[in-house]
């Protein structure tokens, strides 16, 4: 890991570069990343965004209240714009003619590279809402870090994210709070929805050297900065929902390397079918 | 609006004791307002009748609008492409909206949502009988967006103009949204008839499927038309099942042209005498089947309808508690409005 001085933070803009003479990806002012840690990294962000998407694409109809089919439905409608945007970016950084669908609707599990937190199955309301939080609270201080980055196209998909998540954001806090502090069944069950995602969240934190040198190159905000931040917004929300902060050593781990859960499988099944039943179609 | 209408009586129940010519006198005046197009407004005397007519219409709209959401929704997790995906997530999303303002608008009327959700829960209201058919394809997306999308906004255009303020104004905006998924449906039809044979074959089946339960949707032949006469008069309904059946399958039938499909039907013609498209008998039984219960998957939507409700109990209770916690006043808002002070 790298250190914080001169990458971007939460709050604010990277300092001007100081290195030079690296090779320059395609529609990229020289960051001096190659363009293979620029796909890997817009895989991550977009495959995050797709398939949060995707699982919470399938709860409209199935949840509490209309207004909430709605607001899911919204919320999975941002994601999947964010999703489009980066994989987009990915296949033209990567030059084979790849788009948005090839990437999301053509690659096998094993080149996934979202963390696993996202693909979670949604067993309960209290699931989701545990897991919008973490996912949330994370894409809101990545993407306005990620406003600064030295990549124009990530800052510029940063910039719009920035605003949808923060309404996600809202909504999952008011959520979470309202079942930890509403029934004695609703806190029961946001306890141990949250004890169920919690350990998953670790893995949006780790760095590999992929991040490092997109860290280094200020390409991508420094992970370890926007931890402590990301920990104390969501200690707060916890504390107003009278919920207990979950205690595990257990971090599973693997999803930016392309290794998934079980569940992970049958998402891409039902999302894959039908176009890979109908090779070269379009639709 | 209320204040131009002149009548009398505002405030008070429809079924208030009154002395027998005053009732006489609010109705004449009622239907001269009807008659001379203008609007009535939640806060006008009406007959009870009337009230319970569009209580009835516009709750039934709203659940449909409601339960259409499932078979649609069916495909998000499976739309081939994420632009399809995208459109149909908002399509779907719009067709919730839609059931948000229809309930608010059935409320002027003095009836609550939970009320008319129990009602459709327990049979007593029912849901357009189109969405008991099953989307068994990609293509079912099209077709329903093309065709049952393309009935729907033909009933309700004239609903726009519907005596009932909010609901003819809640009709505005549903038929520019309506009418913009109807272009969408027919672009997933147009791209799969030009596709691959098996994305053509695809697009033919849907709308083999389709078409019939779509000239359902206006309702039984103006002779067996139970409310239509008095609805006319009230001026809910502007026009007859049979001409907006008519002017349906005029309107379809060179769109189908269009996308090189056909339509199931065998006899339909130019009638250059009627200046309208001939077109064969309607299976009135299967409609009725349908309608009393026992299409494809009137059993599945209502299950499905219940289950989320039942299941998200104990959500709604929960942001119920916290509320009432919020109003004993030692939460949130009692703390930011000074209450440690």
């Amino acid at each position: 890991m790298t250190t914080a001085g001169s990458r971007p933070t939460p709050a604010g803009r990277p300092t001007p570069p100081g290195t030079g003479g690296a090779p320059t990806p395609p529609g990229n002012r020289a960051t001096g990343v190659t363009s293979e840690d620029l796909v890997t990294y817009a895989l991550r962000l977009g495959d995050d965004a797709l398939i949060m998407a995707q699982r919470l694409g399938s709860l409209v109809t199935n949840l509490p209240e209309l207004e909430e089919d709605l607001a899911v439905a919204n919320i999975a409608l941002d994601l999947l714009g964010q999703a489009r945007a980066l994989l987009t970016y990915a296949g033209q950084l990567e030059g084979k003619g790849r788009g948005e669908d090839e990437l999301a609707l053509e690659r096998d599990e094993r080149e996934f590279l979202n963390v696993q937190l996202v693909e979670l199955p949604d067993r309960d309301f209290a699931v989701t809402m545990g897991r919008l939080l973490l996912f949330s609270t994370y894409q809101l201080g990545l993407y306005r870090a990620l406003t600064g980055s030295r990549d124009e196209t990530l800052a510029g998909v940063a910039a719009k994210a920035a605003k949808e998540v923060a309404y996600h954001r809202d909504h999952a806090e008011h959520w979470v709070v309202r079942l930890g502090d509403g029934t004695e069944e609703s806190h029961a069950r946001m306890q141990a929805g949250l004890a169920e995602v919690w350990p998953y969240g670790a893995e949006l934190f780790e760095v590999d050297a992929v991040q490092e040198r997109l860290e280094r190159a200020e390409v991508a905000p420094d992970l370890a900065a926007l931890r402590p931040g990301w920990e104390s917004s969501i200690g707060e929300v916890l504390a107003e929902a009278t919920l207990e902060p979950v205690e595990t050593s257990w971090e599973p781990s693997g999803g930016r390397r392309g290794l998934h859960t079980e569940s992970f499988g049958y998402l891409l099944a039902e999302m894959q079918h039908l176009r890979r039943s109908h090779p070269g179609a379009r639709w | 609006m209320p204040a131009d209408t002149g009548i009398e009586g505002r405030d008070q129940a429809p079924s208030e004791v009154r002395v027998a010519g005053e009732v006489e006198e609010l109705e004449r005046r009622f239907q001269e307002l009807v008659d001379a197009d203008q609007r009535i407004e939640p806060r006008d005397w009406m007959p009870e009748g009337y009230r319970r007519t569009l209580i009835r219409q516009i709750a039934q709209h709203a659940h449909s609008e409601i339960i259409g959401m499932q078979p649609e929704g069916n495909w998000i997790t499976r739309a081939p492409s994420l632009k399809r995906k995208a459109i149909l997530l908002a399509k779907v999303q719009d067709e919730g909206g839609h059931g948000i303002y229809l309930y608010s608008a059935a409320e002027t009327l003095g009836v609550s949502r939970d009320e008319l959700v129990d009602l459709l829960h327990s049979g007593r209201q029912k849901y357009s009988s189109i969405f008991n058919y099953p989307t068994l394809t990609w293509a079912d997306v099209g077709a329903i967006g093309w065709l049952v999308d393309g009935a729907a906004i033909t009933n309700q255009i004239p609903l726009c103009r519907c005596s009932y303020g909010p609901y003819g104004r809640a009709m505005v905006r549903i038929c520019k949204e309506e009418s913009f998924h109807q272009r969408q449906g027919y672009d997933i039809l147009y791209t799969l008839a030009r596709g691959t044979p098996r994305q053509r074959e695809m697009a033919q089946d849907a709308v083999n499927r389709w078409w019939w339960p779509s000239l359902m949707m206006f309702g039984p032949p103006d002779e067996a038309s139970q409310h239509s006469a008095q609805s006319m008069a009230w001026g809910i309904k502007r026009h007859s099942n049979d001409e907006l059946r008519q002017r349906f399958v005029d309107v379809t039938v060179p769109q189908a042209e269009v996308l090189g499909l056909s339509l199931p039907d065998p006899e339909i013609r130019w009638n250059e005498d009627r200046g309208h498209y001939d077109f064969g008998p309607i299976d009135w039984d299967e409609l009725r089947r349908v309608v009393s219960g026992d299409g494809p998957c009137n059993r599945q939507r209502m299950a499905h309808k219940v289950a989320a409700h039942e299941n998200g109990r104990w959500v709604r209770e929960a942001a119920l508690a916290y509320e009432a916690k919020l109003e004993a006043g030692y939460k949130r808002g009692a703390r930011a409005s000074g209450r440690a002070a």
